[in-house]
């Protein structure tokens, strides 16, 4: 490598410039593909752009700690986002009072269905007790999953993980189990789709339906 | 727009300060969205400045899913380990808490005339 080039490799090494640009590039080459596969879920652009990154870490031996040096400023907007949700739930707000009840119990069934066949399933398969203790919070948002995952024994970081897999099986799959169940109503859709597969299901609707929004804000909560 | 921003930030660590505070277990951004929430009750509405900055942070809201995501990497040994039950977990229960709660909802919520959406 040239001397010049080798310097370049140092500074780019060094600063949090490349986690971060990658971390754009490949969302956007996702959803690239996405819109070119005709919105098709299967061609979810987080999944497209989880893959291709773990790929690129993976071929150049960069770790993730290195990674997450620039990806970080994403995911710190994650925050501000989550306050910001504030505004679609207001705007709806008539909505979710007037069926504040069956919310609540919707929220409360599809987080116990959720636990106990994640840790059911897993169990009968013959997972490791680090694993279904890693499964069981996972129908909560990721922060909270994590402190939880982490309390009973389970692995923080794997938890993560296996929430946003949940959102991306949710995002992916919600329409067309909601329609092979034959549910229309849309204020059961976008709830049960926020209970179950939390910001990443929540995302997809924002794009299709509006409305759907402050419901699975609030069972994102 | 800075104003907007500042505001939104204020309320997350708001959020943050009070879950650890109290030691609720909730994230900080949660208890920041309920302030927030407080506070566009108390203006009576959503000003055009709110709606467009909310809105420009959530119309992407899936990209900040994504380095978190990429921390699968940290756990390859684990999943290619147990990659059948996992899967399996996952797809089970994240159908059977759609449907749980989409039949829930359908069972008590009041009907509603615009649902043909």
């Amino acid at each position: 490598m040239s001397d010049s080039l080798f310097r370049a490799w140092v500074y780019l090494a060094a600063t949090p410039l490349v986690g971060l640009t990658a971390t754009l590039l490949a969302y956007q080459f996702g959803y690239a593909v996405f819109l070119r596969a005709n919105r098709n879920p299967l061609a979810n652009p987080v999944l497209i752009a989880i893959v291709l990154l773990a790929a690129v870490l993976g071929v150049s031996g960069t770790s993730y700690e290195r990674y997450f040096e620039g990806a970080q400023f994403v995911h710190f907007l994650l925050g501000p986002a989550t306050v910001a949700l504030a505004v679609p739930l207001y705007r709806n707000f008539q909505t979710i009072r007037r069926t504040a009840f069956a919310v609540c119990a919707a929220i409360l069934v599809g987080s116990l269905v959720a636990i106990v066949t994640a840790i059911g399933t897993a169990w009968l398969l013959g997972a490791s007790r680090q694993t279904l203790l890693s499964l069981a919070p996972k129908s909560v948002t990721t922060p909270v999953a994590m402190g939880i995952s982490e309390q009973i024994g389970g692995l923080p970081s794997l938890t993560a993980a296996l929430v946003i897999l949940t959102g991306i099986i949710g995002a992916t799959f919600a329409t067309l189990l909601l329609n092979a169940a034959g549910i229309k109503d849309w204020r059961a859709r976008g709830l049960s789709v926020g209970i179950a597969a939390h910001g990443i299901g929540t995302a997809r609707a924002f794009r299709s339906t509006k409305s759907q929004a402050p419901l699975q804000a609030w069972a994102w909560a | 727009m800075l104003r907007v921003l500042t505001l939104l930030l204020l309320c997350q660590l708001a959020g943050e300060i009070a879950a650890r505070a109290a030691g609720l277990p909730l994230p900080g951004p949660v208890i920041g969205m309920v302030l927030m929430f407080g506070w566009l009750a108390y203006q009576g509405g959503v000003d055009a400045d709110t709606g467009k900055v909310a809105g420009a942070l959530l119309e992407h809201l899936s990209l900040l899913f994504v380095p978190a995501g990429v921390g699968v990497v940290l756990h390859l040994d684990v999943i290619a380990a147990e990659w059948p039950a996992i899967l399996a977990a996952l797809f089970v229960s994240t159908f059977a808490a759609i449907l749980a709660a989409a039949a829930t909802m359908r069972w008590l919520a009041p009907s509603d005339g615009d649902s043909a959406k």
